[in-house]
């Protein structure tokens, strides 16, 4: 069993190395992330419309900030649903 | 207690270590409008400094600092302060979380700076009592004779 889990991990392991390597590379200005349009409009205008300087802070609570009210709404459920199973009761 | 909460070492340590790090926790909450940090992050790192007091110094001792009760009227305290923040956006005219509708500054970049760092605080206030609270509902009951083992 313990040769299973390892030879899974190692294969798991090489898989991920090998698609690593088709990454683009760092600060690369051809990435596709760079060329979409979408890129170019935030890094002009985010500071502007939303005043911080973090473009992944503009992105998370101004632009996205239904999204990111969602996830802290999911954060919160989960929270209560463990306190609601797992909660020992004084009694 | 294990050989390793009995360690004055690491009970000093700690004790030093964990003011420290809600300092910086809420270093990483407040900075993440101009830098690396947010509130998930600031809020996970708050709770772990919790955690780790309630780690070496037994449950009970814990929720002392954090009881139960505090741990649910913080999580959702933080929800509640997001989404109030966002209904105020609709008070003033705005739509759901359109920050700069909000007319407290000349400036409505900078109104919006400060409302997301408020956002980002409401996002830290529930995590870090979801990360608490999930630690001691997940945490075995605490054997009180101490001393017997070991």
């Amino acid at each position: 069993m313990k040769t299973l889990a390892l030879f899974v991990v190692v294969i798991t392991g090489a898989m991920l190395i090998y698609a690593g390597q088709d990454l683009p590379a760092f600060g690369d200005i051809n990435s596709p992330s760079y060329q979409a349009p979408m890129t170019q409009y935030f890094i002009e205008n985010s500071l502007e419309e939303s005043g911080v300087t973090n473009i992944v802070t503009a992105l998370l609570a101004s632009y996205r900030g239904y999204d990111t009210l969602g996830e802290t709404a999911v954060i919160f459920t989960a929270g209560m649903a463990v306190m609601l199973l797992l909660r020992r009761r004084e009694t | 207690m294990s050989r390793i909460q009995e360690s004055v070492i690491i009970r000093t340590v700690v004790r030093i270590m964990v003011p420290f790090i809600q300092l910086f926790a809420l270093y990483v909450i407040m900075h993440g409008a101009s830098g690396p940090g947010g509130g998930f992050q600031g809020g996970v790192i708050f709770g772990a400094a919790i955690i780790l007091y309630a780690m070496i110094f037994g449950i009970a001792e814990g929720k002392k600092k954090m009881s139960d009760a505090l741990d649910k009227i913080l999580a959702s305290t933080g929800l509640a302060i997001y989404a109030a923040t966002g209904l105020a956006c609709i008070i003033f005219g705005g739509m759901f979380l359109q920050y700069s509708a909000v007319p407290l500054l000349p400036d409505p970049a900078v109104v919006s700076k400060y409302l997301i760092d408020l956002v980002e605080i409401g996002i830290g206030i529930t995590v870090l009592a979801v990360m608490i609270s999930l630690f001691f509902d997940i945490s075995p009951p605490e054997s009180e004779p101490e001393g017997v083992e070991e």
